[in-house]
Parts: structure tokens; sequence; C-alpha cells
């Protein structure tokens, strides 16, 4: 069980506090998929960098199997088993595809696997394992690759950040199938993906709104389908439609 | 001809040589020719005048490779050589130089390495100097070479100019003249850490219609490190030319970069770019997530940087 409780996080930009989340809890239960979702801006990926140890906490507790692991650090956590993989995912001159997944899956995996892996992202083998992590790669190679090096090794707790992003159409459903294998192939697992996209979405035990620093709701597609379609959009969205027609643009919120 | 440890593990980081090479060879230790073996086409001879070797390679030697490493473990030692290189037209050969300088004691080391090469029509070569220094004295490492290389028409020079680690203080002078269709790619590697102080000073000649000329450096300053970098590409007729440095800077080190573009004709299509900034913190969060430590994850980015 990976547990949240009351976490905060709050930067100072211009010398005023900004708070990014506002007292979160939440749960992850052992070998459940879930999908966290919502508006721009309001918290995902904090939520994802915290559990990962990036961003540090100003308020609250995170546990794992009951192990406060607040305080812990990136590597500490990476070694108990916390895997994130980037919303961005950063380039590195020099470095080998083939040496970044042999970094993120540890020297004793086999070739086999690396190559494996990369094939079921799409990516294939003979043509990327000796490519650059550089500015080679488009955008959608790097998020491939990110994902690839999430999925290798026994994690239990996988957190894939908009695993979807600049991947082209006929990529996608291949993706979204890999992920949820891979989820399956490991029993107790926890899997998260931030996404926008309705494929992840239906593919999640739970689902997570998110806006504003705070969750919004969660559970079931059904239980969220109202919050997701109507009180994420600006409550006052109709308002405004309707004066925008008479050309005053007033925000009513 | 015996070799040590300290021998051995100085050609082993300078010139990935595991004891005595094979084919043309010149091994340089302390001031004095250690080793020498010359092939049926390429022919090494010391000078008459002054220290140091001709290394002549025939005409139309394809794939060889010419070893003339220098190592140094005596301290006090103030080395200075001048080698000459005559590549023949038509010919393709790897020349791998460097030097390894081992020094425990107080009293400063110095090499100074003045390589001058022809490379005659139609000739290729790479180039590959590795400089390195270890000991645990107080003793400088110094190391000053000069590159100057003479690439004929249709020639082409690929320069791999190394410095790993372990040099105090570093003075770096390369001049290449291209010829008409001639083609030089220079790439240049060098890490300062602690009070060292590395200044290279690249000029590059493109002479001819057709030649080009492109300069790749890639540095990493740490410590109280000084670095400067001046790259000066000259172009007379219709050329082509490229200088890119990048830098890594941390802790307290400073860094200069000052890429130059000269040209004196209007057919000259000359480029630059420069850029020294700190390794981003995503890139090592990221590899942190792979469970490396922060040191871990620093040191696998600069290696890859810097390979």
């Amino acid at each position: 069980m990976l547990r949240l409780q009351n976490i905060s996080v709050q930067v100072t930009t211009e010398n005023e506090p900004l708070a990014i989340l506002r007292d979160v809890n939440l749960e992850f239960k052992p070998g459940c998929f879930y999908a966290i979702t919502g508006p721009n801006g309001g918290g995902k990926t904090t939520v994802a960098r915290a559990i990962a140890g990036i961003i540090p906490v100003s308020n609250g507790r995170i546990l794992l199997d009951g192990e406060d692991i607040t305080s812990l650090n990136i590597t500490e956590r990476a070694r108990l088993g916390i895997r994130y993989a980037f919303q961005n995912p950063p380039r590195f001159k020099g470095i080998e595809v083939s040496t970044f997944l042999r970094l993120a899956a540890g020297d004793d995996t086999e070739a086999k696997t690396l190559r494996r892996t990369l094939r079921q992202v799409g990516l294939c083998p003979e043509e990327y394992l000796h490519r650059m992590v550089d500015t080679g790669l488009s955008g959608g190679e790097m998020k491939r690759l990110e994902v690839a090096s999430a999925l290798l090794g026994a994690k239990r707790v996988v957190i894939l950040d908009e695993p979807e992003a600049g991947v082209d159409l006929w990529g996608f459903e291949e993706l979204v199938r890999v992920v949820s294998q891979s989820h399956r192939e490991h029993p107790d697992r926890i899997t998260i993906v931030i996404s926008h996209s309705e494929r992840f979405i239906t593919q999640a035990d739970e689902l997570i709104v998110m806006a504003e620093g705070q969750v919004q709701s969660q559970g079931r597609l059904a239980d969220v389908r109202t919050t997701l379609m109507e009180e994420l959009n600006c409550r006052w969205r109709k308002q405004c439609q309707l004066e925008e027609d008479e050309d005053a643009v007033e925000c009513h919120r | 001809m015996q070799l040590n440890a300290i021998d051995e593990n100085l050609l082993k980081t300078i010139a990935d040589l595991h004891g005595i090479p094979q084919g043309a060879f010149n091994i340089r230790k302390n001031g004095q020719a250690l080793a020498r073996s010359s092939t049926e086409t390429i022919t090494i001879e010391p000078k008459q005048d002054k220290p140091g070797i001709n290394i002549r390679i025939a005409p139309g030697t394809v794939n060889q490779s010419v070893h003339i490493p220098v190592i140094i473990t005596e301290s006090g030692i103030n080395d200075v050589v001048y080698n000459t290189f005559e590549i023949g037209a038509g010919s393709n050969v790897l020349i791998v130089a460097g030097c390894g300088i081992h020094n425990p004691s107080e009293a400063t080391s110095q090499h100074d390495g003045i390589h001058e090469f022809f490379v005659r029509t139609g000739a290729r070569i790479r180039y590959v100097e590795k400089h390195y220094g270890e000991g645990g004295g107080t003793g400088e490492r110094i190391l000053n070479p000069v590159t100057i290389l003479h690439l004929e028409e249709g020639a082409y020079a690929e320069l791999e100019l190394v410095q790993v680690k372990g040099v105090h203080h570093t003075f770096r002078r390369t001049e290449v003249h291209v010829g008409p269709r001639a083609h030089l790619l220079m790439n240049e590697r060098l890490l300062t850490h602690e009070e060292q102080t590395a200044e290279s000073e690249i000029h590059v000649h493109l002479e001819g219609d057709g030649s080009a000329g492109e300069i790749l450096s890639r540095s990493v300053a740490k410590g109280h490190s000084k670095q400067v970098f001046r790259a000066e590409l000259i172009g007379y007729g219709k050329c082509k030319g490229h200088v890119a440095c990048d830098s890594i800077i941390m802790d307290q080190a400073r860094i200069q970069a000052l890429p130059a573009l000269i040209a004196n004709s209007s057919e000259a299509e000359l480029t630059h770019e420069a850029a020294i900034g700190r390794l981003a913190g995503d890139q090592i969060a990221k590899l942190m997530t792979f469970g490396l430590t922060e040191q871990e994850a620093v040191d696998t980015l600069l290696a890859g940087y810097l390979k």
C-alpha cells in the first residue's frame, strides 16, 4: 500500500508562497491500476514527483507498506522499487540507448530483455540500441524510451506521466497494451498513469481527478464522470458563452 | 625492454595499449626513446638536429596504425619534442599519440610536444591524442601540445584531442591549413578540476575552394579550475566552417568561450555556437530514479558528455 497523508507542496514565486498541492490524501493498493486525470496545472505531476522524491513536500507523510519514506531521497525511494517516467524526459549527450536502459534495469540484465522491452514500446532494437539519447531522438521516441525504462525490472510502484504525449496514433494502442500487460505480469505492482486519454482512463481500476492542487473525486469511471464532464470545466462557462454572443466578456468566477 | 606497472597503466590510459604494440611505434619515456619499430611502409627515424622523430608514411598505405605515446615517470623532467609526420598521397592511417605523466614528487614534470603533419593529396588520417596525469606528489604536471596540420587537396583529417584528467596546466595550440576540397573534423574533450588551468587556442584556415572545417569542443570544469577556449575559423574562398563549444561548469570553476569567425570572401559560409551551463537538475534526478546516487548520476553524465 502506498499512502499519501495530508500532503501539501508549496513553492515560492516572486516571494509569494504558492500552494501546488493542498492537503492531498490518497491510497494506492498493490495490484491496482490507477489513472490520475484533470486539467493542466491541477497538481497531477506534482503528486508523481512528490512520490518519487523529486519535489520535497512541505507537509504530510508518504508511507510505502507502512514505512515512512517522506524523508528518503530519490535514490533511496528508487531502491525501494518506486519508478517514475517523466512527463518531459531529459536528453543525455553521449549516452547510448543501451547504456540508458542498462542504468534503468541494472547491470546484470540480459541483453535480450532490453531488446524485448524496446520492441514492446515500438522501437526496433537494431535501429535504436546504439543511438544517443540526445536531440537526435524525437519527442515521441523519447516518450517511448522513457516508458521502456520505467517498465524494466520488478518495481513495486510505477508512475507514468502522460506516456501517450507525442506518441503517434498507431503507436498509442500498442503503448496502452504494453503498460497494462506489464501491470498484469507483476501482481503486486501499483501502476499509476497520469493521462488525459480515454483509453488509459477506461483501463484503470480507479480514477483520481485532480484540480487546483486537490483531489476532486476518486472512484470508478462511473463515479467520477460528473466531476470530469461538468465540474472541471469552469462552472460558469455556460454563463460566459451566453454573453460572448453579446460580446461582453467578463469572468464570473 | 621492460615495462613496469606504472608504465603499463599510463600506456593503457593514453593509448589503449596493452604492452608493446604491433606495427609501427615509438615509445618515449622520460625524454629517451624506449622502443621503436618501423614497418615496410611506415618509417620512424630520430631527428638529427633536435629531439623528436620523423614519421614517414608511404603513399597508398592503408588500414595501418602508428602509436607514438610518451610517458614520464620521473619528476623534474622538462621534455620538448618535435615530431614531423609525412602522410603520403592516398594513404589512410590511424595515428595514436598522447602523453601520460606519473609524478609522485614535489618537482614539476612537463612535456611539450610539437607535432606537424603534412597530409598529402587525398590522404586520410585519424589522429588521437590523449593527455593524462597522476601521482600523489605536489609536483605539477604540465602539458603544452602544439599541433599543426597542412591538408593538401582532397585530404581528410579527423582529430580527437582529449585531456582526461590530472593535468595541472595546459596551453594547447592547434593550427590547421585546409586546402581545396580538404576536410577537417576536430573533436576536443577537456576535463579540468581542482586548481587546474587549461587554455586552448585553435586557428583553422580554410584556404581553398570546397575546403571544410568543423570544430567541436566539449569541456567540463570542476572545482576552482579555469578554462579559456579560443577558436578562430578563417575562410578565404568558397569554404564551409562551423565551430561549436559546449561546456559544463560546476562548483567554483570559470570558463571563457570565444569562438571567432573571419571571412575574407563573400563565398565563405561560417557559423558558430557556444554554450556554457550547469548539469540540468532533471538529468540528475532521472538517473537517481534508476537508483543511482547523486554522485554516481553526475559521474555518469560527465562520462557520457566527454566520451
